[in-house]
């Protein structure tokens, strides 16, 4: 069964998009060109990159040392912790590919959000090791852990521009031009966000307070 | 391209969902929680209750003592020797009490005047005194802007002045209010208004110097704002001066513990101003502050109660094994501290029955009784510790004399007397390491997260660990380096073979 499972079309297309994410954290700039000009990537893939940098971030929660990771467990919330990636994840894709639309971007809503994922490889695949080597650690030789875990956020942080750049056909000004832009679109996302929960909280209070007046007189 | 839609309105509904979990979990306020009479923080800074380091043991009032003209304001207490001396600043007095059982005091004496060839005869507002081991009483007598030095007869011997230095106001009125003095007799006082630190007398009577003045904290928003400020706005404006101490204690080594209650409650939170300091005779600050938080009392600083701000330490003093006991005026509450700056207990709190206070003003110790002067209830509290109080002290002692088992034992017990107790784990681990059972003291430090102790005992254990299993790991090694070599070799060998002159001629046939 999992012979015939390789050998499906679509499987093999799904299996070889995601190999060719390593080529694409080796290899940015050639590699993001040909995710979406070559259609090399597949959203398939770019989920479960997805998946598995949250369910990376999520073991790491239980498997890190605590010399790194002291973990209030009383007051975790998982959905909260599994939002604080997939929030601002959603923030960026939505803003950056609202932006350049506007401004000649080639890149789809699909194809951003599909760049972004493939650039979050180095994440799951330097984590992960990393937190089991944490176990083996003390506090002295604390800075090989911080150094390197610092060095794949910045990696990653350089692979999501470097595929933006790619996939809209920016040059390198444009691009920075466009991050820094794109950045300013989440705060005042962000911002539109709180003013239209806000507005709602208090539109349902002020509908509440007149039944509950309601129930008072009657 | 329809689906792919779908998925987003989905996505988006799904941040939406999570956004307003995330703006109502602000709304929720942290409720406050009872505290009982004795607590400590947890890792997380989280308020546990605990059992009763030390209990009342006796309230002993002026009437109590016998005393005819009952105690007015008093504002000093000091132990030496089997005496507690109490200054009764109001009385212009001091009264001496003896304890004769550990339940009983009796006035002993009582010291309004002195003898001896000097003018001024009769105290003043005493607010502090303190006993040589020669038994030479020294009193910060304030009220006449002296320092005397007695005999054990109440003769006079000598008086410590105003300093002479170019750099006090030549107005100022010397008005020493508590004092310490060291094995030769050096005299240690702080003074109202002099805010350089420690006025530190020789033995002669001669001025040596200020030492110990506190950091002194500013806000920057202020530096900025006095930049800008006019001459007269400038005079309006707080100036920068360190803070004055409140109180200090010569400990049984000879340093001084110094505390103060007077910054800003917002730098004692920030830890920018150090309330608690341990200083040498140069008077550089050597306080170890290895615990969790800062020694600052209690950490949460809401107004219940119609308490607020920072705990306010008017008083401490550092019982034999090297914990240190602050006094909060403010919520009269007693917090002991260990020599790494972890919190031993905390307890007591405002109120008129036993065990709490209206203004308390000054503690001292005898072995680890404590005894707590209240200034507006003119009683002295007497506490003695409890069943769990003398386990901790024990398990401390013994760790200090190197007997481990003994410590460990200790602390298992004081464990079961209280899980939530962090020292009595952290106390387990460090004995168990010191009995080199690594694995096991690892356990006990990661359940309180010890990242120190932890590595201390990881470091051994996995040094251990190499040391068993060396052959293995060089086998391991070997093995690495040895079999992708091996396979290489017959790799090439094999093709060498294949591609030979002599079989190439023998499979062409030629």
């Amino acid at each position: 069964m999992f012979d015939r499972l390789t050998k499906n079309e679509s499987t093999k297309r799904y299996l070889k998009s995601l190999k060719f994410s390593l080529y694409c954290i080796t290899h940015p700039l050639d590699g993001y060109w040909d995710l979406t000009h070559e259609k090399r990537g597949t959203i398939a893939a770019a989920n479960t990159i997805l998946f598995l940098t949250v369910l990376v971030r999520i073991i790491k929660l239980r498997y890190t040392s605590f010399i790194f990771n002291q973990v209030y467990w009383e007051d975790l919330n998982i959905f909260l912790y599994i939002a604080s990636i997939l929030f601002p994840l959603a923030l960026w894709v939505v803003g950056n590919w609202a932006l350049t639309t506007l401004f000649d971007g080639k890149g789809k809503l699909g194809q951003v959000y599909m760049a972004t994922c493939y650039a979050l490889v180095p994440y799951p695949l330097v984590q992960f090791p990393l937190m089991i080597f944490s176990n083996f650690v003390t506090v002295d030789e604390k800075e090989f852990y911080t150094v390197l875990s610092a060095l794949t956020l910045v990696y990653a942080a350089i692979l999501i521009v470097a595929a933006m750049g790619q996939i809209h056909e920016y040059s390198a000004g444009k691009n920075i031009l466009f991050t820094v832009a794109t950045l300013f679109a989440m705060l005042v996302m962000i911002f539109i966000l709180m003013i239209f929960f806000s507005m709602i909280t208090q539109g349902v209070a002020y509908f509440i307070s007149i039944g509950k007046e309601l129930l008072f007189r009657l | 391209m329809n689906i792919m839609k779908m998925r987003f309105v989905r996505i988006f509904a799904s941040m939406c969902a999570a956004f307003v979990v995330i703006t109502s979990m602000g709304a929720i306020e942290a409720q406050a929680v009872e505290k009982s009479y004795c607590y400590n923080y947890d890792y997380w800074g989280d308020v546990q209750d605990a059992p009763s380091s030390y209990s009342v043991s006796r309230v002993f009032t002026s009437a109590d003592l016998g005393l005819e003209k009952k105690f007015s304001a008093p504002k000093g207490l000091t132990v030496a020797g089997d005496k507690i001396y109490v200054c009764d600043t109001g009385n212009n007095r001091i009264v001496v009490l003896s304890r004769p059982t550990p339940q009983t005091l009796e006035v002993d004496q009582i010291i309004d005047s002195i003898k001896g060839d000097v003018e001024v005869k009769e105290l003043s507002s005493p607010q502090d005194v303190q006993v040589s081991e020669e038994g030479y009483i020294f009193i910060a007598d304030t009220g006449n802007a002296r320092i005397l030095k007695v005999d054990p007869d109440l003769n006079y011997v000598m008086e410590f002045n105003k300093p002479d230095d170019n750099t006090l106001d030549p107005a100022l009125v010397f008005q020493p209010t508590k004092l310490a003095i060291d094995t030769a007799d050096r005299v240690y006082c702080i003074a109202t208004g002099i805010n350089k630190g420690l006025v530190k007398f020789e033995a002669d009577g001669t001025f040596s110097g200020f030492i110990g003045a506190t950091k002194v904290t500013y806000d920057w928003t202020d530096y900025i704002w006095k930049k800008f400020a006019t001459q007269a706005q400038r005079a309006l404006l707080e100036s920068f001066v360190p803070t004055q101490y409140d109180n200090i204690y010569m400990d049984h080594e000879g340093f001084v513990y110094a505390c103060t209650g007077s910054p800003d409650s917002e730098d004692i939170k920030s830890g920018e101003a150090d309330v608690v300091r341990k200083l040498n005779l140069m008077g550089n600050d050597i306080l170890v502050r290895n615990g969790e938080y800062e020694i600052i009392g209690d950490l949460y600083m809401g107004n219940g109660g119609g308490y607020q701000g920072a705990s306010y330490f008017t008083d401490i003093t550092c019982l034999d094994n090297d914990i240190y006991v602050c006094l909060d005026r403010n919520r009269g509450r007693l917090f002991g501290y260990d020599d790494q700056g972890k919190l031993v207990f905390a307890f007591g709190g405002n109120g008129n029955m036993d065990g709490y206070f209206r203004r308390p003003s000054a503690i001292d110790h005898m072995d680890y009784d404590l005894f707590v002067l209240d200034e507006l209830d003119c009683a002295i509290t007497l506490f003695t510790p409890t069943e769990f109080g003398e386990l901790v002290y024990s398990a401390i002692d013994q760790f200090d004399l190197g007997e481990y088992d003994a410590s460990e034992a200790s602390w298992r017990k004081v464990m079961a007397l209280d899980g939530n107790y962090d020292l009595a784990y952290i106390g387990i681990g460090r004995a168990l390491l010191r009995q080199e059972k690594y694995k096991e003291a690892m356990d006990y430090f990661e359940l309180k997260y010890d990242d120190e102790n932890y590595s201390k005992a990881y470091k051994q254990y996995r040094k251990e660990w190499v040391e068993d299993h060396i052959v293995w790991i060089v086998i391991v090694i070997l093995a690495m380096f040895l079999i992708p070599m091996a396979i290489g070799k017959r790799k090439a060998l094999i093709y060498e073979i294949e591609n030979a002159d002599i079989f190439k001629y023998n499979k062409y046939g030629e």
